[in-house]
């Protein structure tokens, strides 16, 4: 019998490590059993009892503070890095919520197990962002997917959402298997899935020579690439974006990329220098086709969950730029965007929810016409997300683009740089081409009647506009913290 | 006693595989393979691997296959219905690929001679059990959080009124 020690100040210091999980996991836990006893009527109560959840992982974040905290035998770390990406996803999930309180009920998803999948699924993006173990990673990628391809499936009666939520799950399980296949070479070639033992080995070069670790972190990237829809692997983004209710379309694109990318800029930034000269190119023709053809897919697109699904893709695309430069300034820049992009991305999909009468059809972008002179508040905000998403100043996409381009011009990669503006030109033609139709185009009957936004929604709203427009102004403070976050990685 | 053993349930092994492959009923093809895993599991006894020889038996020749057969007899296609089956390009490439991995696993197996340590160390039941809830505990946690979630999405997407 071997006798398992048992060193309490150990457990306590997992259990800190892991406190925002446990957290979100009990209040999910709650929230289901609480969904048993309260009537029809009382419904409300689960959507603001998720909020108060996720709001005390938040609050349990900062209390936690960027101090490095070791637990499970290196399994999680909770640091710097795991703290901002921890925020992200803890903003985007709480505005997703504070938007369902008092919308809930028009989606029909006004459930406990609604709720309760979306915080598991926060759940697991965090374990994701603070994982240094391969096996957390994957983990923690798992625990994210599995309720979001329901989510994405909620509204069983509509085709387009069991068409998405199918798609999504078949090649989401590919990229999952992907991942793992590269994750066992690894071992095979290591024999660790430890990220900092691994570092250990594969620093200078140390591990180049062997195509094993060089195949293991090509599948490893596959799987990554599957999750953050980089090209080749994006074909489920628009048909899952379409098919899931907007809540969940919103919080998918906001906080599943940050998670995942998260994951994977740990990765690229402490794994992918020692096998540079194979991976560098790689990475560079990725970034490049991503934004390519996220880009000229959107062109021709109608329905504006698909246009903001296939800018989604371009986003990913100049979200890598910064992983290729594959610096600190580079990583920096990613971190700063994929904050400002959950807020613009949250605060469009926020607006256009509120105008379109119904799923699918109601996103057809002719429903626009006539609404920007009509109910000008709703859109002065839409043209407010949409221009940061195109990247124009004075907004925070603006500052995030301005940096994730400038890092590559720094590291040499000047073409990247000019091909990434290039298509950032070609993006605005369709985000613009949305405020024409809202501004200038007649509408062919009446202009259709946007729902009034109960008061949560439209302090989600307000929320989103202001750090969009306060991160495009000041931007100081952000990236102070993108930088020490991205510090804490490498110490 | 062992390699007399090692070449019995090879040879089961083996021949459970072919019989998967050569069977034209799914049904016995399907017990052929449970045979085959079985066998494999009582390799790994012989090798001392108790923890994954049970595995063995508990997921792949219980569960997965378990899996199979329903799914055989939901389709229930009868006898004189299932497709005839020719000898295609692919069919033939196939059978090329399978040669090459078995020359190159024989070739490959030269380079392996006995393990230092016992395989017991690692792969009994106690080291398994131990490493689980130590190392890899917060692994083991985490799947739970993940199954709870797998069975909620589940009834969501498979319960009449939700």
């Amino acid at each position: 019998m071997i006798a398992i020690p048992f060193d309490s100040s150990q457990v306590m210091q997992g259990i800190a490590s892991i406190a925002p999980e446990a957290i979100l996991v009990c209040t999910a836990i709650t929230v289901l059993m609480a969904d048993l006893f309260l009537a029809e009527d009382g419904k409300w109560l689960l959507c603001w009892l998720s909020l108060a959840g996720v709001l005390a992982a938040l609050g349990e974040v900062y209390l936690l503070g960027s101090s490095r905290i070791v637990g499970f035998s290196g399994m999680i770390t909770s640091d710097g890095f795991g703290m901002f990406f921890s925020t992200v996803v803890l903003s985007a999930c709480a505005l997703v919520l504070l938007m369902a309180t008092g919308w809930s009920e028009r989606a029909g998803t006004q459930k406990g197990e609604f709720y309760s999948l979306i915080l598991m699924s926060t759940t697991g993006m965090l374990i994701m962002a603070k994982g240094t173990d391969l096996m957390t990673i994957f983990l923690g990628l798992e625990t994210l997917s599995i309720p979001i391809y329901v989510l994405v499936g909620f509204q069983r009666s509509r085709m387009t959402a069991i068409e998405g939520a199918l798609k999504y799950f078949l090649l989401g399980a590919f990229g999952a298997a992907f991942m793992l296949y590269g994750m066992a070479l690894i071992y095979a070639a290591t024999g660790t899935t430890k990220i900092p033992v691994l570092v250990y080995m594969s620093v200078g070069g140390g591990m180049a020579g062997s195509s094993l670790f060089l195949a293991g972190m090509g599948l490893l990237l596959v799987g990554f690439a599957f999750k953050v829809s980089l090209f080749p692997f994006h074909m489920w983004t628009p048909d899952a974006y379409e098919g899931a209710p907007t809540l969940v379309t919103a919080f998918m694109s906001a906080a599943v990329k940050a998670a995942a990318f998260a994951a994977l800029v740990r990765v690229a930034m402490l794994l992918f220098p020692g096998v540079s000269p194979a991976i560098g190119p790689v990475l560079w023709v990725l970034a490049v086709l991503t934004m390519t053809v996220g880009n000229i897919s959107a062109l021709g697109q109608n329905n504006v969950k698909r246009i903001l699904a296939y800018s989604s893709i371009a986003h990913a695309g100049y979200i890598m730029v910064g992983l290729v430069a594959g610096d600190l300034l580079g990583s920096q820049a990613a971190l700063f965007y994929l904050l400002v992009y959950a807020f613009m991305n949250i605060g469009a999909f926020g607006v256009l929810m509120l105008i379109s009468q119904k799923e699918d059809d109601g996103y057809d972008i002719h429903n626009l016409r006539g609404i920007g002179f009509k109910y000008p508040v709703l859109g002065a905000l839409l043209t407010l997300f949409l221009v940061s998403l195109a990247g124009i100043p004075p907004t925070g996409g603006f500052i995030g683009k301005f940096y994730l381009f400038s890092a590559a011009v720094k590291n040499g990669y000047i073409w990247l740089a000019i091909l990434g503006v290039l298509n950032s030109a070609a993006s605005i033609y369709y985000y613009l081409r949305i405020v024409v139709y809202m501004y200038f185009m007649t509408p062919e009957g009446e202009v259709v009647t946007p729902h009034t936004p109960p008061f949560g929604y439209a302090l989600a709203l307000c929320a989103c506009a202001a750090v969009v427009l306060v991160l495009g102004m000041i931007p100081g403070a952000v990236l102070t913290m993108a930088e020490q976050s991205v510090l804490s990685l490498l110490m | 006693m062992e390699p007399i053993l090692f070449t019995l349930f090879g040879a089961i092994a083996v021949g459970g595989a072919l019989l998967v492959v050569t069977r034209k009923n799914p049904m016995s093809a399907a017990l052929s393979l449970i045979m085959s895993l079985f066998a494999v599991a009582a390799l790994f006894v012989l090798r001392q691997a108790h923890f994954l020889a049970a595995i063995q038996v508990i997921v792949y020749a219980g569960a997965v296959v378990v899996l199979f057969i329903f799914v055989i007899m939901l389709i229930n296609v009868p006898e004189n219905r299932l497709p005839i089956e020719k000898p295609t390009v692919y069919r033939l490439l196939g059978v090329v690929a399978a040669g090459l991995l078995m020359i190159e696993g024989g070739l490959a197996s030269r380079n392996f001679s006995a393990p230092a340590t016992a395989v017991g160390e690692v792969g009994s039941v106690e080291a398994v059990g131990h490493a689980l809830f130590t190392d890899y505990l917060f692994a083991f946690e985490v799947t739970s959080v993940l199954l709870l979630a797998a069975v909620v999405g589940a009834t969501v997407l498979a319960k009449k009124k939700i």
